[in-house]
């Protein structure tokens, strides 16, 4: 199994040169493709990048014909990943093309085009097996991926590309976040559009490219799409997301290519693509903004709104309370003793659940358009939901003194 | 009316501008001009082109023919002037970005790429977000807003970037009663200090109490002037033909605004 001192080696970059290459070129492969995805994601482009993947195939079948044409060994690295960058490029010509000029709808063009160049370069593949020519071992790689094979100037070739990606990214991050929130506001800034969506495909197919050695072409689209996913989970800005996403994708990449160095036969790429899944499994269930359980957790905490609103309004009306979940609630806050009686904290908070309800309801008179939203905001204390002006305005409503504390008799009556 | 495009006091002056979605024409041989220092409405009945004419001049959209100059300049020399503000329904609301990021996306055109936001920017926001009294809900994702509130947002956004010209789609659309009061306070206290606002308006109700003067367009212009002079009820029936009804009260002796703007 796990041969754990290797692991750590791994992890420490202590298990050789060639592994601690592989290792940085994973990490930077991860961050490059976890920013590049979060802009593809927060464009709604996300499945580009899968025909753009698949499209890469028969131009490596392509590049190295040509190369061992020429007598070469047609394993020249930065030669096939040309050829693949080229052929994606058409790829994706052929989708834009298909989704203007045509009734078909995106996912449609990408459906067809994807499958129709990965077709070709399938075949493209076994010509160039029963051909003979070059060195054709490690070809099929590209459509896995394998780093065990992977010489010192390959791995140095991606890890610069890669780094070259996260510089792009830093450097173009404003125009990109602006074209994907508000694409008129993006344009009247002066923004070229079209040129900002070509900026944003070029970056998906720098990082397809340099993923195809690694993690291959099937699986180097999970690197652009899990990470921006699992990082929307944990935050509502944009920064913090293209951060986290990088940050997810790296971890992955780092994590995954120290695992495949350390247990024989596991292969890199779909370990750092299940490392990055488990990431996202962790983020969709345990995320504090947008996680599942943090929202059963919400909707928990909700409920008990509901009951201590419903409660104290019961009480300032002298009515007898039944519902248990109610009772459980009030006594939990020490609103009312073990005899049902309120105690004077109780009565305190009920005048003022009177008040802010009578506040809210002249604030939704007033604001019909935030009806929706109200609904829950108005079991929250409105000091936390409502700016202290709206409040002020709000209070002019009412006669008597413009008092916050919540005493008894302040003048808010239930009405 | 005589247009003179090159006219001096032209924040905006717009000269046989055609524009067509498809074959669809959305406005035939537009001419229009607004003064700096004067707020102005464009109105006109649905599909009249009131939106399209300000996308067009912003080179939003593709126009047929025609141009539109900006302080006597093509559009390219005085970006740095003009603040747009978009409809609300044209933004993913769902976006990873609070209050304060969208403010800050005003700043965009005096960012250099590498320089990251410091504090004073920061301030800066903070300061547009209390014109329009949302500085309390800065780090508030935006779409946990309500209607109002988002459009509130945005006119802070175009505050950001410290313009002397603010072109407005249909502010005051969709949101409740305190904030269009908030929003036509801003732009008068916008207008007095020198600004130019030019807003696409539908309620006829308000043009009277909110405007200058005002334009008013059915694919081609029907009228343009001040609003005393252009905003006739044979200016509007012409415009919008039998659809107004006859007893909405819309010359400038009747209006009755909606909100009390004195304030």
């Amino acid at each position: 199994m796990i041969d754990v001192p290797a692991f750590v080696n791994a992890l420490t970059f202590n298990a050789g040169y060639n592994t601690a290459i592989v290792a940085m070129g994973a990490i930077l492969l991860g961050w490059a493709g976890g920013t590049v995805g979060t802009f593809l994601l927060l464009r709604q482009r996300s499945l580009v990048s899968d025909a753009l993947s698949h499209a890469t195939l028969p131009g490596v079948g392509l590049a190295f014909l040509v190369m061992a044409w020429f007598g070469g060994t047609g394993r020249f690295l930065p030669g096939l990943l040309l050829g693949a960058a080229i052929s994606a490029m058409t790829g994706l010509a052929c989708v834009e093309w298909l989704t203007r000029r045509t009734r078909l709808n995106a996912d449609a063009a990408i459906g067809a085009v994807l499958s129709a160049f990965f077709g070709f370069g399938v075949v493209l593949l076994t010509v160039i097996q029963s051909l003979g020519i070059g060195q054709q071992a490690g070809i099929g790689s590209f459509l896995l991926g394998s780093t065990s094979g992977m010489l010192r100037n390959e791995a140095v070739t991606l890890a610069v590309l890669a780094l070259i990606v996260a510089l792009l990214v830093f450097y173009f991050r404003r125009p990109l976040t602006l074209v994907c929130f508000d694409e008129i506001f993006a344009r009247t800034s002066g923004i070229d559009i079209r040129r900002a969506d070509l900026l944003l495909m070029f970056l998906v197919m720098a990082v397809t490219v340099t993923g195809l050695r690694v993690v291959g072409l099937i699986l180097v689209v999970a690197l652009l799409i899990i990470p921006p996913v699992a990082a929307r989970f944990w935050t509502d800005k944009t920064t913090t997301m293209i951060f986290a996403s990088g940050l997810i994708g790296a971890v992955s990449g780092f994590a995954g290519t120290a695992l495949s160095a350390s247990v024989p036969n596991l292969p890199a790429g779909p370990v750092i693509v299940l490392v990055a899944a488990l990431l996202f499994v962790i983020s969709l269930l345990f995320a504090p903004a947008r996680g599942i359980f943090y929202g059963l957790y919400r909707a928990r905490a909700f409920s008990r709104k509901v009951h201590r609103r419903q409660g104290l309004l019961a009480i300032l009306r002298g009515e007898a309370i039944y519902d248990s979940d109610t009772i459980k609630v009030l006594k939990a806050d020490h609103y009312i003793r073990a005899d049902g009686t309120p105690t004077r904290t109780g009565l305190a908070a009920a005048d003022n659940a009177a008040r802010e309800e009578a506040l809210w309801t002249v604030y939704l008179h007033d604001n019909p358009d935030a009806a929706y939203r109200a609904a829950r905001m108005r079991l929250d204390p409105i000091a936390e939901r409502l700016t202290s002006d709206e409040i002020a305005e709000l209070e002019k409503h009412f006669a008597g003194p413009p008092s916050v504390s919540g005493k008894a008799g302040t003048g808010f009556a239930i009405r | 009316m005589k247009i003179s495009p090159t006219d001096s006091d032209a924040a905006l002056a717009v000269r046989g501008l055609s524009v067509a979605y498809g074959d669809k024409p959305a406005l035939s041989s537009v001419d229009a001009v607004f003064k700096q220092g004067r707020m102005s409405a464009i109105v006109g009945p649905n599909g009249a082109g009131k939106s399209t004419m300000l996308k067009a001049a912003m080179g939003i959209i593709p126009t047929i023919s025609g141009e539109a100059l900006f302080f006597a300049k093509p559009l390219a020399a005085m970006r740095d002037r003009i603040a747009y503000v978009p409809q609300r329904a044209s933004v993913d609301w769902d976006f990873p970005a609070t209050v304060i990021d969208v403010v800050l996306m005003g700043l965009y055109r005096r960012l250099r790429p590498l320089s990251l936001i410091g504090r004073s920017q920061r301030q800066m926001a903070i300061e547009c977000l209390e014109e329009v009294d949302m500085a309390g809900l800065a780090s508030r994702q935006i779409g946990q807003l309500s209607g109002g509130q988002q459009q509130r947002v945005f006119i802070a956004r175009a505050l950001a970037q410290k313009a002397d010209l603010l072109l407005l789609d249909e502010p005051f659309a969709g949101v409740d009663a305190a904030t269009e009061k908030t929003i036509i306070t801003l732009l008068k206290k916008f207008v007095k200090d020198g600004g130019t606002a030019v807003a696409v308006h539908h309620d006829l109700s308000t043009v009277a109490a909110y405007f200058d003067d005002v334009l008013i367009l059915n694919v081609r212009r029907i009228a343009g002037g001040t609003v005393a002079a252009a905003f006739t009820e044979a200016n509007l029936a012409e415009a919008y033909g039998g659809r107004l009804a006859r007893d909405t009260p819309m010359t400038e002796a009747h209006a009755e605004p909606l909100v009390d703007t004195a304030t």
